[in-house]
């Protein structure tokens, strides 16, 4: 015989007790993540408000003393570096999630393999990034450059923009497909015309989120791209200044109060820079969807 | 054939789209060539060092560039205690946060949605600038009021920062795991008795405990691999730290802090270390994704 086990008795209000506890818990550690957005984003607000001009955006950055410093050569630099960086991956990232998309289901365990390699490429460190761009390029070419730093910062776009197009393409409606290829096209037009154009907004977005997500790193811009207090004149054989690098350089390296301040001037520019990007994918994707 | 023809029109071509599959197919095979590419390159790289110190490479503490010594215990066991404390403290503040943004009202949930995502989508290095000037003063002034004489930096500042830089990783994927979960289940719980905690904890978190692992592994490769953040914050110095207050280093902020100076067999060094790094950050990703393969949850990329 068996006894009965006899049910364990909670009492109504230590459930509810508990019940209020947890609610309460949350609000607090949502308030905490919130709050500490607002704090980070108000601080970086505040202090580089305080330099942030013209001046400060159209002259080039000099060392500690000089007059009329700015960071207009890392903000150039900072553009040109991920201007390269999307034209080395979105090409080949575009095609590489048409294949996955389109021609993945003929070669599952293939496609399988990839999806997976891109995933763990996503969670990739990206000073891991850095230090394989540093044996591949800038090893060989005797030299940090901008051009490593657009490598490296290509890498670390690519699988995210392969997904993306990957996930965008597959919302594209099975009847389109079918309606072009009984048209006669080949199925290299009917991707390249058709599905392509039907997920424009998506694969847009996909692009600019990646932008956004490469455009504020720095440890692979320390390993590649390095810095310069000069114009990014040399992208392909020398140091380029660079807006993330420079925060680094001036907030860890330097003891001046000046250089700190500029510091911040620069960050509050690359927050802005980020949060723009991403924030106008958002409302594209979110209007693409109406 | 003849209707091509009648219209003017060219027969589409038999090669082109043979061509273009094998373009995109070549495309695809970047990425498994990126990720060998890695792993070979790191390894080539840091032939030296292993050469030299062999496997007392990972228990030696040393770090001595003018004796050509060094080890890599002080980053390993730094990148491990800082991924770790932060891990405890993110979790269950990330948990219950997703809990209340599911259960919250529509809009209150988008808002706090869009503020969670944006909070990831702040660069890293702005968290490191923060913690710098903002961060560490205070830690000072807590500890000093504890009776420690601190400068502010070292592993529980580092964490508390990596704790802000994985809760939204984390709380996304779990929002979108806890948002699969069937809503009759739900209403079962409910429909028995249940507080939304017990709901909570006995309906939702079984249901969907590989997805919730999933994120906790998303949230761990972030937390492990950040470098600027880290290097602001904990002060880089090669030694074990014995007290939450120590001043510490990990692998990456390691790496970012001395590649510049170093040559010959320390940069080799560095190399190793990069090495240990993306086996663990390898490891961690292999575990993410099993959990997460079965969900289809995002990876909080969005």
């Amino acid at each position: 015989m068996i006894p009965p086990t006899k049910p364990k008795y909670r009492p109504l209000f230590w459930r509810k007790a508990k019940d209020r506890a947890v609610q309460v818990f949350s609000v607090i550690s949502l308030s905490i993540a919130v709050g500490a957005m607002l704090w980070i984003l108000g601080t970086i607000l505040v202090r580089g408000a305080e330099v942030l001009g013209w001046d400060f955006l159209s002259n080039p950055s000099k060392p500690y003393g000089m007059p009329d410093a700015g960071i207009a050569n890392a903000l150039l630099g900072t553009l040109m570096i991920t201007g390269f960086s999307v034209l080395i991956a979105v090409p080949p990232a575009l095609a590489a999630g048409i294949w996955l998309a389109e021609f993945g289901k003929r070669m599952p365990r293939a496609a399988a393999a990839i999806r997976f390699c891109a995933n763990v490429l996503m969670g990739m460190p990206s000073v891991i990034v850095g230090l394989f761009v540093y044996m591949i390029l800038v090893v060989p070419m005797r030299g940090f450059s901008g051009l490593a730093g657009a490598v490296a910062l290509a890498i670390l776009m690519f699988p995210v923009v392969m997904r993306t197009t990957e996930d965008m393409m597959a919302m594209v409606p099975d009847t389109l497909r079918e309606s072009g290829l009984a048209l006669g096209m080949t199925r290299c037009r009917v991707t390249l015309s058709i599905i392509c154009r039907a997920a424009r907004n998506g694969l847009v977005t996909g692009v600019l989120l990646s932008v956004a997500r490469v455009s504020g790193e720095t440890a692979p811009l320390l390993f590649t791209a390095l810095f310069a207090d000069a114009w990014p004149t040399n992208f392909f054989g020398g140091p380029t200044a660079n807006i993330p690098v420079l925060i680094t350089e001036y907030a860890t390296n330097s003891p001046f109060e000046a250089m700190h301040r500029a510091g911040w001037g620069a960050a509050l520019v690359i927050t802005l820079l980020v949060l723009t990007v991403n924030l106008s994918a958002r409302v594209l994707f979110r209007e693409k969807k109406h | 054939m003849e209707i091509c023809h009648a219209a003017g029109m060219k027969r589409p071509s038999a090669w082109s789209d043979p061509v273009f599959r094998w373009l995109c197919l070549g495309c695809a095979a970047l990425c498994g060539l990126l990720m060998v590419g890695f792993f070979v390159q790191l390894a080539i790289a840091s032939g030296d060092a292993w050469r030299t110190f062999g496997l007392g490479f990972f228990s030696s503490a040393e770090w001595d560039p003018v004796a050509e010594r060094f080890g890599a215990l002080p980053a390993i066991v730094g990148t491990l205690l800082t991924t770790a404390i932060a891990l405890v403290i993110a979790l269950p503040l990330a948990f219950v946060s997703a809990l209340f943004i599911v259960d919250a009202p529509p809009w209150l949930s988008r808002l706090l949605g869009q503020a969670v995502d944006l909070l990831a989508a702040i660069p890293s290095i702005i968290y490191g600038m923060w913690g710098l000037f903002v961060l560490t003063p205070i830690m000072q002034r807590i500890m000093a009021s504890f009776g420690i004489e601190t400068n502010g930096f070292g592993l529980l500042t580092s964490a508390l920062i990596l704790t802000l830089m994985i809760l939204p990783y984390i709380c996304a994927v779990m929002r979108d795991v806890l948002r699969m979960t069937p809503p009759m289940l739900r209403e079962a719980a409910f429909g028995i008795g249940c507080t939304r905690w017990e709901t909570a904890r006995d309906i939702l978190m079984r249901y969907g405990i590989r997805g919730l692992l999933g994120g906790v592994f998303i949230g761990l490769g972030r937390a492990l691999g950040e470098t600027m953040a880290v290097l602001f914050v904990a002060g880089n110095v090669m030694r074990v730290p014995h007290a939450l207050t120590d001043g510490c280093t990990t692998i990456a902020a390691t790496l970012a802090n001395n590649f510049a100076e170093a040559d010959g067999l320390q940069r080799s060094a560095l190399f190793a270390l990069g090495l240990i790094l993306l086996v663990m950050a390898f490891l961690i990703q292999l575990l993410a994704q099993y959990y997460l393969r079965m969900t289809g949850a995002k990876r909080g990329e969005r």
